[in-house]
């Protein structure tokens, strides 16, 4: 190791986001420092945030001798010196888990492949995701070497209505799920004059099944925060407010750093020059609310108040925070307001469609190979998404619905696979961008549970304030709760007939609180049963007529039974249910009494000789 | 989160923030993460150093999932109830706590060892199912794993890994 005989270190990367510690990448970096410490040598180890590939995790880069680095997916701490021995040593490459090699301006290894050509990274397009699982996302002089914070230097350098041009002339959308024209935002905000005015980051990612926004923020803090200084000049500003959900610790405590660097490198003030800018930042711990993602009730969170929407208008952008005009912008959408101001509108609206321009992140989870954060451009097929990327249904299973945009989105079925993704190719289907999660369900997801978890979600976390929305999605939930309910427990039959009574109404019933709910949470909390009730209205039908759950997922519609010729009598079953409803004789057939039964599965878990069926 | 170190007094916890309702929700945090839940002396100390009617402090305490009003257990299992958990069946993890707990999301176990709730969503989908224990993630999870975690947790009094 000649590097290192010179007293030069070698240098590591391990992704350490949530998702790769959550995987054990804190252990494989005291692994990497053990093997360091047993040679006597000084190893370099740069924590970044995740790269996307969160199947991989944890994942760690090894720069050579020669400079490449090459990245390892799946590494435990026990591989961990395995691989460095390997690489920095014998100089062997090729070994369990290679991901392929960063293009970093050294002459690629011959033999090895880029980590751009990994099936999972080819399809994709990396404008926002740039930096992320790349560069230690808490130095400056990282962000710096990559490009960063000329955004801001050529922004500060023009005068503020034509930053908005720029952004405007781009086409970024607001990514947080209306799809609001960004730079029309600003443009509002410019023109309400006062001497106070905000920027707001809306950082409070609560739709299940979503985490763009704590990728961005814990992999490339800065691009988000040059984005708000961007904002802030162009609205003439001072003060900018960064509001993190509590669940992301990591993310927070990053941004509490990076914004502490900020001010000791007096990169928030730029007094000289003909366009002084002064700008103060602050993060705003979010407590746990759904409904704060919600502008309006973002801002009363922040006043310290309930949150809880009000009706528009006044807009923000003319009485917002403290009554003073403010604009809110989601996080990805501040990360490519750095990136378009450093580069230029015209390579991100190369990108994209006619009315939705550049690229959009996605959380591919579920039931996919290949779960994790990816980032591609506007117009790209879902079925390129799923398969090519996500490597598709992982266990022979079949595809059965994407669902997108969380609890205000819809499930798109197979049949419309070929779906372009663009805000409005995704209403035409009755489903909504929203921030972008894209969870897969195979065919063991059942429809009408989906549609329920979402009521029951929105249920727990309307605000109360508008009736429709408190009291109708309430009702909404309980006929979706029926419907996937025994008959048994319903205690006379006056109560099935209103039972289908309610069933019928259904429908109508959310149509009414998509109409009239106050905001947007109201208003599109009906679309995971509108848009399930469109594509699988057969799967609806099975549970209400034949009482049926195709995908066995409803445990109340669910019957256990024993096959008398399987069964061998071994007792099993019988000594772990958990209510006794199993009787029998030893060595004889067994048999389930179905009153007793709460459809716990667990004898069906249990049984060696596959005698339990259910139906 | 070991509750071994002596508690700071409330007052000078809070004296650092200036005295308006925008910083309430802030220092309902403070003290709850010093405490573990907002107690009614709690609450009304807060009300009087804000110059604000402990009825409001009430309001915005209840409105967000974060804030307990009840002391939780030593170990706090919160099982992500999201999309992609839910998918991947995280009603099996509940399931699986509840039985091996003996109780209930939202409350605690008699010996205040275990407390049991749910999350919506931990923001870490693609490691799905997951759970947040005493602020540590855990990822890739069936009902076994977790009710092997919660023995060895109950065996030794305390989060061991």
């Amino acid at each position: 190791m000649n590097a290192n005989a010179q007293g030069a270190t070698c240098k590591v990367f391990i992704g350490m986001g949530t998702c790769g510690l959550a995987t054990g990448a804190a252990e494989v970096k005291t692994a990497v420092e053990k093997w360091a410490a047993a040679r006597g040598e000084k190893v370099d180890i740069t924590a970044t945030g995740c790269i996307g590939y969160c199947k991989a995790e944890p994942i760690m880069d090894v720069v050579t001798e020669t400079g490449q680095r090459v990245s390892y997916g799946n590494v435990t701490p026990e591989v961990a010196g395995f691989i460095l021995d390997e690489v920095l040593v014998r100089k062997n490459y090729k070994l369990d888990g290679l991901l392929g090699q960063f293009k970093n301006g050294k002459a690629p290894l011959a033999g090895i492949p880029l980590i751009d050509e990994h099936p999972y990274f080819r399809k994709q397009v990396k404008y926002v995701l740039r930096n992320c699982g790349v560069i230690d996302p808490e130095s400056i002089a990282d962000y710096r070497a990559q490009g960063g914070f000329k955004g801001f230097e050529r922004a500060i350098a023009m005068t503020q209505a034509e930053v908005i041009k720029e952004i405007t002339a781009s086409g970024l959308r607001g990514r947080g799920g209306s799809g609001f024209l960004t730079g029309k935002k600003w443009e509002l905000a410019l023109q309400s004059k006062n001497d106070k005015k905000y920027v707001l980051c809306n950082a409070d990612e609560g739709d299940p099944g979503a985490f763009m926004d704590r990728s961005i923020l814990e992999g490339d803090t800065y691009a988000v925060l040059e984005g708000m200084m961007i904002a802030g000049y162009a609205i003439g500003a001072n003060e900018g407010i960064i509001y993190c959900r509590a669940e992301y610790p990591l993310a927070i405590e990053r941004i509490k750093k990076a914004i502490e660097l900020l001010k000791n490198e007096g990169l928030l003030e730029h007094p000289v020059g003909p366009h002084a800018f002064s700008f103060t930042l602050r993060v705003k711990m979010g407590a746990g609310a759904f409904v704060c993602g919600e502008e309006t009730a973002l801002m009363a969170s922040v006043e310290g108040r309930r949150g809880m929407p009000r009706p528009r208008p006044p807009f923000p952008s003319v009485e917002g925070l403290f009554q003073k005009p403010s604009i809110v912008n989601n996080v990805e959408t501040l990360a490519n307001v750095s990136h378009i101001m450093g580069e230029g509108a015209e390579s991100f609206s190369a990108m994209g469609t006619q009315n939705s321009k550049g690229t959009k992140v996605f959380a591919l989870t579920g039931k996919v190979a290949n779960a994790g954060l990816v980032e591609v451009p506007m117009g790209m097929t879902l079925r390129e998404v799923v398969f090519d990327i996500g490597g598709g249904i992982p266990g022979g299973k079949a595809f059965k619905a994407v669902q997108i945009g969380g609890p205000s989105g819809g499930c798109i079925p197979s049949e419309h696979l070929d779906i372009k993704i663009d805000y409005e190719s995704l209403k035409t289907v009755g489903a909504m961008m929203g921030s972008g999660g894209l969870v897969v369900m195979d065919e063991d997801t059942c429809m009408v549970d989906m549609a329920r978890y979402f009521t029951a979600f929105i249920t727990s976390e309307s605000c109360g304030k508008c009736i429709p929305c408190r009291e109708g999605t309430q009702r909404l939930y309980e006929i979706l709760d029926s419907i996937v309910s025994p008959y048994a427990k319903m205690a006379d039959e006056e109560e099935n007939l209103l039972r289908f009574n309610r069933v019928l109404n259904m429908e109508g019933l959310a149509q009414v609180i998509k109409d009239t709910s106050l905001c947007g949470l109201g208003q599109s909390a009906p679309n995971p049963v509108l848009s399930t009730l469109r594509f699988f209205r057969k799967e609806y039908e099975s549970h209400i007529y034949d009482r049926k759950c195709p995908a066995h997922q409803c445990k109340g519609l669910l019957t256990y039974a024993i096959d008398t010729n399987a069964c061998t009598g071994c007792t099993l079953c019988a000594k772990k249910c958990p209510t006794q409803a199993i009787v029998g004789e030893k060595k004889k057939a067994h048999y389930i009494v179905d009153e007793k039964c709460i459809r716990c599965g667990t004898c069906h878990d249990v049984c060696r000789f596959s005698a339990v069926t259910v139906n | 989160m070991e509750a071994t170190k002596e508690a700071r007094p409330i007052g000078d916890l809070i004296s650092k923030y200036p005295k308006t309702r925008e910083n309430l929700i802030s220092i309902l945090q403070e003290v709850q993460a010093e405490y573990g839940y907002l107690s009614r002396e709690s609450i009304t100390t807060i009300s009087t150093y804000l110059n604000l009617p402990s009825s409001k402090i009430f309001g915005v305490a209840t409105f967000y999932n974060q804030f307990k009003l009840k002391a939780p257990g030593r170990i706090q299992i919160a099982i992500c109830r999201g999309t992609a958990c839910h998918v991947k069946g995280s009603l099996n993890l509940l399931d699986a706590c509840r039985q091996s707990l003996g109780i209930e999301v939202g409350e605690t176990s008699r010996d205040g060892l275990f407390s049991l709730e749910t999350v919506a969503c931990l923001g870490c989908c693609s490691i799905a199912p997951a759970m947040m224990v005493n602020g540590k993630f855990f990822g890739r999870l069936d009902k076994k794993r977790v009710e092997s975690l919660v023995e060895t947790w109950r065996a030794a009094g305390r989060m061991t890994e």
